[in-house]
């Protein structure tokens, strides 16, 4: 909503500089975006009267105009404008003057002929091109007979104006007006405004309710108030350039006398009006009614437009004449030849509006409001108000008694609430009487009783219904600033962690350690991706109607997403990329309306995880290094029963033999592995390494009791054992005979050397284990340990075909 | 020749040996010829037998100082020869102490993860509970128990993502609010939480636009709760995110969920409130929405509006981050582009 400053001052007043009133609005009431200033940046650009205008020598189209401009001599000037002619008003930006859009004018030739400055269109002076009137848009602007050669152009064109931006919250469309704007301004300034009144002259001797006929069909819900006016004998034209001023400075475009009023109407009171051509309004008949399914209508702007049944439309004999509250139909809009005016003013339901406006994408000044609410109790007025501005600026004379279709009973609202309730929500020490002082300068009617309010709220303030909106009002009055700035007392609590927050805190930490960076993908992403490395089968969830085609589902694996961060860095030559996410994954429920969120930890390596240096090769990551830090992970998460991996080719995503699952004890709680070479094409990523890990799972599981252990005082012995096995014997099945077979003082099984190559058969390979042998509570004696080893190398060579070297 | 001046005689030589010898084995050598079972001191002592029983200890006594004279020289210079040794082993392994060490990879936080972190830790020191939500809400917790009922203009401001008619993908974090309410019992003391987490709004993605983001959701529900102690609060956050000249002024706002509703402006950090490009030339910056939790809240939530209340504010990490570091382009924060990532240090 953009507020003249000059306008306010028919209201008000404001001794008080633009930018000190917005900051004000902005501290009191709704948002500013800015003080638009039209003339700022431009100079010398004045009042011209065009003496002569002779054709150019060299041109068909330019004029060469010698143009008083209040000083000694005229100034010559070319000008190509097709409405040029001696006699007018003239813009003129003098040489080495400044116009709109930072433009600097200076003394030219043009083909042949010197010109000392430039005749101005309104475009030129920085207007937008949609405020521009139609009428004026294809030449210079021809100023009023009574303009003073030399004197600056601005005041004549409304520039001169300071108008501020105000950004209105949904809850306050009573300032969507300048009457709401002066009431705001008057409660902040203690003002009482200056209001207009409505000076109507009716034609008694012809009334409206004898040749104009309104039936409201649809409920009082949709259409609480319904009322026309009938204004005859206009003559449609521009309206005077003060009114034109106005509109565009409110930011619309100047149309005709008819519709420039029922704007200027609009944007003083909030109501929005529209007026029809009488004449084309069947047997003067109207009725207000919700569409039927596939009705159609031609609007203002040409469309055809299919209504729906939820749009509420105006019909003349049932057929639909206008959208109501958001756009009016082509066969009934005022045009030059119009005579006759029906003017409606009427409510209709917010919702219902907004619907309309929504699916037809019709956003309008006037749905805009209609959104938000409008006073009721001005809405006659309003009418009364347009009518008698139409008939002034038209020439037309307004026919007796408003045609009232549907009509309502307006209410003031009353609140009660005391002052202990406004300080015990404020924090504050406020007296009775400076609360009721605020309600005053509001121009709430408020009786006090004791310590107790009772607020009849006008109209005007529909925003307001219950105790807590009095409270914002008081509040905002009395200034955010002037609060006190306190702690809350009570009760003390205490903040901390509960384990799954601590857990995933922990576990960022250790993937940090472990060389791995933050990312934090997309949740959405397409249908396959979302499927893809899921650890257990689900349906997806699907947005219902999503924004783009990459964006449709939600993840069900943390990896999928960081192969796309691969790909991205890639794509950018960053090769050697360890990124680790902690995140949701989405597992639909069937018997759920939402689906399943489990935080799931994921890590993608690809590259080298330390960059290649002096004296140390780059070592790309490889299967072993990425389960090296799995194994870490899994270990500082001390979960009670065993981790153990195994070979999966399960995972269509991931290669068929460099793949684990990862459970512990027999739970299933992620992989690790590389990704399929398919994969890696398809997500354009070179070789990668991933896991995925069920976090929420890994929580929920048994943690070890943690005690202490205590250190045995007695030394360990050891014995090494080298064997030829078989190649498909995993080091799982070694490891879980010599444990099995191992005897009561094995305390641990290290593997220290394999090795598979030329040295040693074909489908063969060759291990090598150090076995630690302890016993708690006494020295073992060599022979004990000897005869305990003897047992592994025989199970190892019996059970596995192992040959001992 | 007297065995007393040959022991002097002695002692000097060997003296002068012991000076002159260069390498340990020389002293050693020196130490065997004089010292040595089969040495010239050996020998002079031997000849002591010839001597009076007077001269005897005389002798014997300078003999052993002769001695001990020699063996302290030959320790002396062996420590000294020793000494050399390492020095020229020391010189010999000087390195480069400037070439580059041997890298060990260590991964960091996001720089989202590191504001949230740095605001949870805050709040939960002034006795805030976390509470994660789901990402997906049901439109009743998300809109309507926010007294934002179906056809609320106020939805416009929030595009949403549907799945069903019914569920959504969260707008806001403040849909952890009504189940935070139901489920906190109030004989047990004030509800304080802090909800931090993703949320998404149906946007098409742009330099300042994300369909992802996050948001951190503070709520302090208790009998006594003010307007006043939200500025508090908020101030102090602000002073202990930025430092102790950062202020905070609150400015009338509207969202459906709190009344009276505020946004609040915190100094501008790049201008200290002397105004910049970054806060427009006005020396705020608007960090934060907030207000008083409103009646319709409470009691879609069971809980008597006459009784209790509180204060609500939220505020954006992301936008928070863009300010905070200059960051021009939101969608930063989701491509992962490591050369972005590794220019926020960890900070804890
Ligand atoms: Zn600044």
């Amino acid at each position: 909503m953009r507020i003249s400053t000059q306008w306010l001052k028919d209201y008000l007043k404001l001794d008080i500089p633009a930018d000190e009133l917005a900051e004000k609005i902005e501290r009191t009431a709704v948002e500013v975006d800015g003080v638009i200033r039209p003339d700022e940046g431009q100079k010398k650009v004045v009042v011209g009267h065009v003496l002569t205008c002779e054709p150019h020598p060299d041109s068909d189209h330019l004029h060469v105009c010698q143009v008083d401009v209040g000083e000694d001599e005229p100034l010559q000037i070319v000008c190509g404008a097709p409405n040029v002619a001696a006699g007018e008003k003239v813009v003129v930006a003098l040489p080495n003057s400044w116009i709109g859009n930072h433009t600097k004018i200076k003394k030219s030739k043009m083909r042949g002929v010197k010109s000392a400055g430039m005749l101005c269109a309104l475009d030129e002076l920085g207007f937008d091109e949609k405020l521009v009137p139609k009428e004026v848009a294809d030449g210079i602007f021809i100023l009023p007979d009574d303009a003073v050669p030399g004197e600056p152009v601005f005041g004549y064109l409304g520039m001169d104006d300071e108008i501020i931006d105000m950004s209105v919250t949904p809850n306050r469309g009573d300032m969507l007006s300048m009457n709401g704007t002066a009431h705001e301004l008057a409660a902040i300034y203690d003002q009482t405004p200056n209001m207009p009144t409505v000076d109507l002259h009716e034609d008694e001797q012809d009334d409206a309710t004898d040749q104009l006929e309104v039936r409201v069909d649809a409920d009082e819900h949709d259409v609480p108030m319904y009322k026309m006016r009938l204004i005859k004998n206009v003559t449609i034209k521009p309206s005077p350039l003060w009114l034109q001023i106005r509109i565009w400075n409110a930011g619309m475009r100047p149309i005709n006398n008819v519709v420039d009023a029922t704007n200027y109407i609009l944007m003083q009171y909030g109501q929005p009006l529209h007026a029809f051509d009488f004449d084309q309004l069947k047997n003067g008949h109207v009725n207000v009614r919700l569409a039927k399914a596939g009705e159609h209508m031609t609007t203002l702007d040409g469309e055809d437009r299919e209504l729906l049944p939820t749009d509420l439309v105006i019909c003349s004999e049932d057929t639909p004449i206008c959208l109501a509250g958001t756009m009016g139909g082509l066969d009934t809009e005022v045009t030059d030849a119009t005579t006759s005016i029906a003017l409606e003013g009427a409510v209709f339901d917010a919702v219902k509006i907004r619907k309309t406006a929504h699916n037809h994408d019709l956003h309008s000044e006037a749905s805009m409001r209609y959104e938000r609410g409008i006073d009721h109790g001005m809405t006659e007025t309003a009418l009364n108000a347009a009518a008698a501005m139409i008939a002034e600026l038209s020439g037309g004379t307004v026919t007796n008694n408003v045609v009232i279709g549907r009509d309502e009973d307006v209410q003031p609202t009353t609140v009660t609430i005391t002052l202990s309730k406004i300080n015990h929500v404020l924090g504050t020490t406020l007296s009775v009487e400076a609360v009721a002082d605020i309600f005053k300068r509001l121009d709430f009617e408020t009786t006090v009783a004791g310590e107790t309010y009772t607020v009849t709220v006008p109209s005007r303030r529909w925003d307001i219904h219950i105790p807590a909106d009095l409270i914002e009002e008081v509040a905002r009055l009395y200034g955010y600033d002037n609060l006190p700035s306190t702690l809350p007392t009570g009760q003390p609590t205490i903040g901390k962690l509960n384990e799954t927050q601590q857990v995933i805190r922990d576990s960022r930490k250790l993937m940090e350690s472990a060389g791995l960076t933050q990312a934090i993908s997309y949740s959405l992403t397409t249908e396959e991706k979302a499927k893809a490395f899921a650890l257990h089968p689900s349906e997806v969830t699907k947005l219902d109607f999503p924004m783009s085609s990459e964006r449709t589902t939600l993840r069900l694996s943390l990896v999928s997403g960081l192969l796309d961060d691969l790909a991205y860095n890639n794509a950018r030559k960053e090769h050697n990329v360890a990124l680790y996410e902690e995140g949701r994954v989405f597992y639909s429920q069937p018997e759920q309306v939402r689906p399943k969120e489990i935080e799931h930890i994921a890590g993608a390596i690809t590259g080298s995880m330390t960059k290649k240096s002096w004296g140390v090769a780059e070592q790309p990551v490889d299967f072993y290094q990425i389960k090296g830090i799995v194994e870490g992970y899994l270990k500082s998460l001390a979960l009670d029963d065993a981790v153990s991996y195994v070979a999966t080719s399960d995972h269509p995503e991931m290669h068929p033999g460099r793949t684990a699952n990862i459970f512990v004890g027999d739970q299933l709680v992620g992989f690790v592995g590389e990704i399929h070479p398919n994969t890696a094409k398809a997500y354009k990523v070179r070789e990668t390494y991933v896991f995925e890990l069920d976090l929420t799972a890994l929580i929920a599981l048994p943690k070890e009791r943690q005690q202490y252990q205590p250190i045995s005082k007695f030394p360990s012995i050891t014995r090494d054992v080298a064997m030829l096995i078989d190649d498909t014997v995993t080091n799982a099945t070694i490891v879980d005979l010599i444990n099995d077979k191992g005897g009561a003082h094995l305390q641990s099984v290290e593997l220290f050397d394999v090795y598979t190559g030329s040295h040693v058969p074909a489908g063969k390979k060759s291990l090598a284990y150090t076995l630690t042998y302890r016993d708690q509570n006494a020295t073992l004696v060599d022979d004990e340990v000897t005869q305990a080893f003897n047992k592994v190398l025989a199970a190892l060579t019996d059970e596995l075909g192992a040959e001992i070297r | 020749m007297s065995l007393q001046d040959r022991l002097t005689e002695l002692r000097d030589q060997g003296l002068a040996d012991i000076k002159s010898a260069d390498v340990l084995k020389k002293v050693n050598q020196v130490k065997v010829d004089l010292l040595g079972k089969k040495g010239p001191i050996t020998e002079v002592l031997r000849g002591m037998r010839d001597l009076t029983p007077e001269e005897r200890p005389k002798v014997g006594a300078y003999a052993n100082e002769v001695r001990d004279r020699l063996q302290n020289a030959i320790d002396q210079r062996r420590a000294e020869l020793e000494q050399l040794a390492v020095n020229k082993q020391l010189a010999a392994e000087k390195l480069d102490v400037t070439l580059p060490g041997r890298e060990v990879a260590q991964g960091q936080p996001h720089v989202i993860t590191q504001i949230i972190t740095e605001l949870e830790d805050l709040f939960m020191g002034m006795g805030y509970q976390i509470v994660d939500g789901d990402e997906v809400e049901e439109d009743y917790y998300n809109f309507e128990r926010l007294n934002l009922p179906k056809d609320h203009p106020a939805r416009d401001m929030q595009d949403t993502f549907y799945i069903t008619k019914e569920v959504l993908l969260r707008t806001q974090t403040s849909a952890d609010q009504p189940r935070s309410l139901e489920n906190h019992d109030f004989s047990k003391g004030p509800l304080k939480v802090l909800s931090p987490g993703r949320v998404y709004r149906r946007d098409t993605d742009d330099a300042t636009h994300s369909h992802q983001f996050h948001q951190i959701e503070g709520l302090v529900v208790d009998k006594h709760i003010t307007m006043a102690d939200l500025k508090g609060t908020l101030t102090l956050v602000s002073k202990t995110l930025f430092g102790d000249q950062f202020d905070v002024r609150l400015r009338p706002s509207y969202f459906p969920f709190t009344e009276p509703s505020v946004e609040a402006d915190v100094t501008c950090f790049n201008c200290g409130g002397k105004g910049c490009g970054i806060c427009k030339q006005t020396g705020w910056i608007e960090v934060l929405g907030a207000g008083m939790v409103h009646p319709h809240v409470l009691e879609m939530s069971g809980i008597d509006p006459e009784v209790y209340g509180g204060f609500a504010f939220g505020l954006g990490p992301d936008r928070f981050a863009m300010l905070k570091y200059g960051v021009d382009d939101i969608r930063n924060f989701y491509l992962n582009d490591v050369r972005f990532l590794s220019q926020f240090y960890k900070k804890g």
